[in-house]
């Protein structure tokens, strides 16, 4: 079914991937590539594009460069004072229409098999329901049969919102500055390691090397869920379900947000995913429907930050008024 | 180009004989093609420098982390629609149709005027309203607050009149000026047909038609073809807002997905109305300045044709993500990636066309060869996004965005500004100074580079579009603004920042800057050449025998009614 050479490509952006110390799935400044791959379908996204599109399309563009270049050096009104009169050439204009043809039959096979592969998971070990609203998620997990339940039971779910974390808006519908963001972030996550705007006050948490099928809907008005790190893209649309599926191959934190526009906070409704063990994941859920706590106290009574935010450098922030030393005597509002 | 070999009638006679009506018959009431071209051009500049006001703000506001200017997301949502509808609909298509189309597509056939004066007065005059509608429903409650911040999709139930959409007057004027400008634009196309159709110069078969007139063929074609679709689908949504139908309303049973549908049946298409008169235009300058005919000519018609029909069955590529199914999904792939062939024709016929010749390097042709490079890039990055498997990754990031600047913001624009300095001598009768309009291209060229270029790789990085703040950390106060030295701030940004989007956000907005600094230029180039520029001959550029189209047959500017003695076309 695959082709081999998707197949070396996967593995080899899948050990390159692996190998890279000190990992952050977030976005990086400088970076001029993708966000590194966290699952099968970033993995095979990664292949068909650093390793299919861009020398395509890099040599595409190269290739016009240089014509273009040679015409400008060659052909000049003083380099070729006597223009020559071709209008045509049937063999050439056969072979630049015939050749992107079958470099566009290169692109497509391995394109169609990578969206029939990111479409759904055939069998899923569970579940995850995601609802958009105006400016947050809510998400939906179905809880493991009690024991002795009889089979028809219906199921019991645990459903929480996730909204950004961020300084509250002031009297006047106005925002707050970075570092106001930053000093309500230090108060969910430990210091320097929160990212602002990319933060939710309830993560996601989900186990890794599971098939997750994610439904994505809305409450209001369309929006968009992604995780970019693992390849995930799914609009949520009111009155319909739309499915899609992952699989994350790695633990540790994922960011996405919003990506379709809704309206005054479209930028300000993050993804934030804590992707951890199996264990884990089962002791999170019993903790969070449980009633022990909200899905972050019981991410931090489980220790996840410590464990999970250990590749991502902590930021120091240089200003006066959030210094760390400051947030820890509380001077945060 | 076939040569038009024209037995004109001598234009030397003088100017007072034309009966030019008083000022206000002539540029109120004017049923004169060049006249009314005139003034889609100066319309067109006008509605550019608020468009492109729009974009500096925008710009600024993205150019550190946090909320510089814009006051709250609403008011960002606000300006992107703003801009990209005052783009498209009143700068790109009233530039290039309305202006270059309603000057040069009657003389390049041969015929006095167009074939409809008074619809083309019309056609001219509903677009001023309904850029003033547009812009007033900037200043009208939306809903969330002043102005319509649906982006330009206007996607219900963002668009819709409900608690969570926008339940303000704005978005209701916003349709309007939609209505007004379609309806423009459908009568001003029906215009261009039967002026194709029935008055070209005898002996101007169709497979003689200079290319330009065939792009606005082609063009016309797709507005009238798909115009009408946004037509209906606003009128639904302004049905759904105001008298209660239910289209697009998932509550009452509608679906906001048949909206994209219907949308993107426009909206694809009219890209390409957006770029093929440019590429007429290119065609043009390439020849005229190689003083060769264009290479492959009837393969560049029929390439400009097989664009325009397939632009029309490939609309869901723009929904992918929408939960379209996996088959339909991998058609949209197939029919999208097809258009990188006739597109792949027109590149190489221009190099070709270029190969052999003897190029002289005057601003027009800086632009077109500026125009087929910077296509090119903007292409090979549609071809990525044609993938709907890709597009799981790259829909709705910056990559779209930098792609479909590359296309439109360096594609038709750069089409404009050629088309500018190619024929304000033959439109004025007076010529731009050279050496401005080179340093014009040049500061413009690095400008736009500089703008749209790293935000590929803030796509890659997955930084959504559309967004009045991003995730970074917090920048000292010091740092902050665009007055700080830019190398030391890039420094300082590598080497503090550990997450985010911050540095080519903060290189992009150095790029708009330096753009918005070459308009100036461009503005100062346009007024000093209208007023006090070197007056030209009829064929200043000297176009070779074998390039010549019958606009440089006449005098500069061309008398105010052309061809007396209709040409002959051998």
């Amino acid at each position: 079914m695959k082709s081999i050479a998707i197949r070396i490509f996967a593995a080899v952006t899948a050990w390159l991937a692996c190998s890279l110390p000190a990992m952050a799935f977030e976005p990086k400044p400088a970076e001029l590539g993708f966000q590194p791959a966290a699952s099968p379908n970033m993995v095979r996204l990664h292949a068909f594009h650093d390793h299919l599109l861009m020398y395509i399309i890099t040599g595409i563009v190269i290739f016009v460069f240089l014509l273009l270049a040679w015409v400008v050096i060659r052909y000049n009104a003083k380099a070729n004072p006597v223009p020559s009169k071709t209008t045509h050439n049937v063999l050439l204009e056969i072979v630049w229409t015939a050749v992107p043809v079958l470099i566009l039959i290169i692109i497509a096979i391995p394109s169609f098999k990578l969206l029939f592969y990111l479409d759904r998971t055939q069998n899923p070990d569970m579940t995850l329901k995601i609802a958009g609203y105006q400016w947050g998620w809510t998400y939906t997990y179905q809880l493991p049969p009690a024991e002795g339940a009889a089979a028809n039971t219906e199921p019991q779910t645990l459903e929480y919102n996730a909204l950004v974390i961020r300084a509250p808006k002031k009297a006047d519908g106005t925002l707050g500055t970075p570092e106001e963001d930053i000093a309500e972030i230090n108060k969910y996550i430990p210091e320097g390691k929160g990212r602002r705007l990319l933060e939710t006050d309830n993560p996601i948490v989900l186990p890794v090397e599971k098939n997750i099928q994610i439904l994505t809907t809305a409450n209001d008005v369309i929006h968009s869920w992604t995780i970019p790190a693992l390849g995930v893209k799914k609009d949520a649309v009111p009155g319909r379900t739309n499915e899609t599926w992952v699989r994350v191959t790695e633990p540790g934190i994922y960011y996405g947000q919003c990506s379709e526009i809704c309206g005054i906070d479209h930028s300000a409704m993050p993804i934030s995913l804590y992707a951890v063990t199996s264990e884990e994941y089962d002791a999170w859920l019993s903790c969070a429907s449980g009633g022990d706590g909200d899905p972050r106290s019981c991410v931090q009574k489980l220790d996840f930050d410590a464990k999970y935010r250990k590749n991502q450098k902590a930021h120091e922030v240089a200003s006066t008024t959030t210094q760390p030393n400051a947030q820890k005597t509380g001077a945060s509002e | 180009m076939n040569a038009a070999h024209a037995t004109t009638a001598d234009h030397s006679h003088d100017h007072a004989h034309d009966h030019k009506p008083g000022f206000f018959v002539r540029w109120f009431m004017s049923t004169n093609h060049k006249d009314i071209g005139t003034l889609y051009i100066i319309f067109s500049i006008i509605a550019a420098l608020v468009g492109g006001w729009f974009s500096m703000m925008m710009r600024h506001e993205l150019g550190d982390p946090g909320i510089q200017i814009a006051g709250n997301g609403h008011n960002w949502n606000v300006w992107i629609t703003a801009h990209g509808l005052i783009m498209v609909f009143f700068v790109v298509m009233p530039g290039l149709i309305g202006g270059f189309g309603n000057w040069f597509l009657p003389l390049m056939i041969g015929a006095p005027d167009m074939a409809f004066p008074r619809l083309n007065n019309i056609s001219f005059w509903l677009i001023v309203p309904a850029f003033l509608l547009l812009a007033g429903s900037v200043f009208v409650d939306g809903g969330p607050g002043p102005g319509a911040g649906t982006g330009w999709t206007i996607y219900p139930p963002l668009s819709s009149g409900g608690s969570s959409g926008h339940p303000g007057l704005s978005v209701d004027m916003a349709i309007f000026a939609l209505h007004l400008a379609g309806a423009s634009s459908i009568l001003g196309a029906a215009n261009f047909i039967t002026t194709v159709f029935n008055m070209r110069a005898p002996g101007m078969t169709l497979h003689k038609m200079p290319l330009f007139v065939w792009a606005m063929l082609i063009t016309a074609f797709l507005l009238v073809l798909a115009v009408p679709v946004l037509g209906g689908a606003i009128t639904m949504l302004l049905t759904d807002r105001n008298f209660g139908t239910a289209f697009f309303a998932p509550d009452k049973g509608g679906d906001p997905i048949l909206f994209q549908h219907l949308f993107w049946f426009f909206g694809h298409p009219e890209v390409y109305i957006m770029i093929l008169p440019a590429f007429g235009i290119i065609s043009h300058i390439v020849s005229t300045f190689s003083k060769k005919p264009i290479f492959g000519y009837l393969g560049m018609a029929y390439a400009m044709t097989a664009i325009g029909f397939v632009g029309f069955i490939v609309w869901a590529h723009h929904m992918y993500t929408t939960g379209i199914s996996v088959n339909t999904e991998a058609y949209f792939t197939a029919a999208t990636l097809i258009i990188a062939v006739p597109t792949g024709i027109k590149i190489f016929s221009w190099i070709a066309t270029m190969w052999g010749g003897s190029i002289e390097f005057k601003t027009p042709m800086l632009w077109a060869i500026g125009f087929i490079f910077l296509f090119t890039v903007g292409g090979v990055t549609g071809v990525v996004l044609a993938n709907a498997g890709m597009d799981t990754s790259l829909h709705d990031t910056y990559y779209v965005v930098a792609h479909f600047h590359y296309v439109l913001s360096l594609g038709a624009v750069f089409g404009l500004f050629a088309g500018f300095y190619y024929w304000i001598g033959k439109m004025s009768g007076r010529q731009y100074p050279e050496w401005a309009g080179k340093l014009h291209f040049w500061i413009t060229f690095v400008g736009v580079n500089l703008i749209f270029f790293p935000q590929h790789f803030l796509g890659l990085q997955g930084m959504p579009r559309r967004y009045v703040d991003y995730p970074a950390p917090p920048v000292p106060a010091e740092m902050q603004g665009p007055l700080h030295n830019p190398i030391e701030k890039i420094k300082w940004i590598m080497s503090n920042e550990e997450y985010g989007f911050h540095l080519f956000n903060y290189v992009s907005t150095l790029g708009a800057y330096l753009t918005g600094f070459s308009v100036i230029i461009f503005l100062f180039i346009a007024l000093w050449t209208v007023c006090c520029g070197r007056r030209v001959s009829g064929n200043y550029w000297n176009v070779q025998p074998q390039c010549m189209t019958l606009e440089w047959t006449l005098p500069s500017p061309p008398p105010f009614h052309q061809f007396d003695i209709q040409p002959k076309i051998k």
